[in-house]
């Protein structure tokens, strides 16, 4: 299934937002998740599934003013 | 006073655009600033430094909305700001223009009335309209953050009579200067007018000795502080001698 990834396309096997993050070895914790704009609680991303097409945003602390 | 929260330091400091992770931990601690403001990001290649920076520092985090352009995605981004840092604070950014940076007012009531209904302590990256803040208020804002000039411009208090309105017409708000702020003499300016703090990023990270930098914006507004709690003598037109008359010598 391919899926837009933080703006890339991406083949995956992962069926929800939780096993996109376990497939690409990200740390859970220290990411934040939104599917298709909306955002997803770490709590609720094993119930968020991925449908083909899905649109992905996995964001982590960075540098701002 | 923020949010229940009083800081000792008036200083806060954005921490985009150093030269490398180093110099912006230096940085932090030479500007005494106690909230650093951070943002959310597709990660790049210096995430795992920056998080140990953020960890070591003891500094508060302000997560930021930048680059939001709606409400909705304003809102988006808070939610999982709130969720990554730990924190209810967020500066709210929703940006009208992408060449002025100027605040979208409109959205910006928006997206504050739907963060402060979910518990959200908001900060409005705003202007110096008092409609725009009190509306901002009324939707359950503590705190406001007029420019100083638009981001990154380095050009100060370009509009200090309508600051000075708005120092006046909201007299019990935290008011912060945010953006625009280019030189420690600007710092002090604000703070001398009666505002409660300031916050800038561009003027440190971009200086040529950051550290230095930072350290003198940190004096400034501390200075500048003091001088208001002081009194400031009120500027008069006519010249009045500060030398007593009284006793001076009759030589011609």
């Amino acid at each position: 299934m391919r899926i837009d990834l933080n703006g890339a396309p991406v083949d995956t096997a992962a069926a929800t937002l939780a096993d996109l993050i376990a497939e690409r070895d990200l740390p859970e914790h220290s990411v934040a998740t939104a599917l298709d704009g909306q955002f997803i609680p770490r709590t609720a991303r094993a119930q968020a599934r991925l449908a083909p097409g899905a649109r992905v945003e996995i964001l982590s602390p960075m540098q701002g003013g | 006073m923020f949010y229940g929260v009083d800081l000792t330091s008036r200083l806060m400091l954005g921490t985009a655009q150093y030269p490398s992770p180093h110099v912006l931990q230096q940085a932090i601690a030479a500007s005494g600033a106690e909230v650093i403001t951070v943002s959310l990001r597709r990660e790049g290649a210096d995430g795992a430094a920056f998080r140990e920076i953020l960890a070591a520092s003891g500094a508060r985090v302000l997560p930021n909305t930048a680059g939001c352009h709606s409400a909705v995605e304003a809102v988006t981004t808070a939610q999982m700001a709130r969720e990554l840092f730990g924190t209810n604070w967020i500066k709210l950014e929703v940006i009208g223009h992408a060449d002025t940076l100027q605040p979208d007012p409109f959205a910006l009531v928006e997206a504050a009335r739907s963060l402060c209904a979910d518990g959200f302590q908001v900060f409005p990256y705003t202007t110096e309209d008092l409609i725009v803040g009190e509306y901002l208020l009324e939707a359950g804002c503590e705190v406001l953050m007029p420019w100083g000039a638009p981001i990154g411009t380095g050009h100060g208090l370009r509009n200090p009579e309508g600051l000075r309105a708005m120092r006046a017409h909201f007299p019990d708000v935290p008011l912060v200067i945010d953006a625009g702020i280019g030189a420690p003499s600007q710092a002090a300016q604000a703070m001398e007018m009666g505002f409660d703090a300031v916050l800038l990023n561009t003027a440190v990270a971009r200086a040529g000795d950051p550290v230095a930098m930072a350290r003198a914006f940190g004096a400034a507004v501390q200075a500048g502080r003091e001088a208001h709690d002081a009194g400031l003598l009120p500027p008069r037109d006519m010249a009045h001698a500060s030398t007593p008359i009284l006793g001076l010598a009759e030589l011609a």
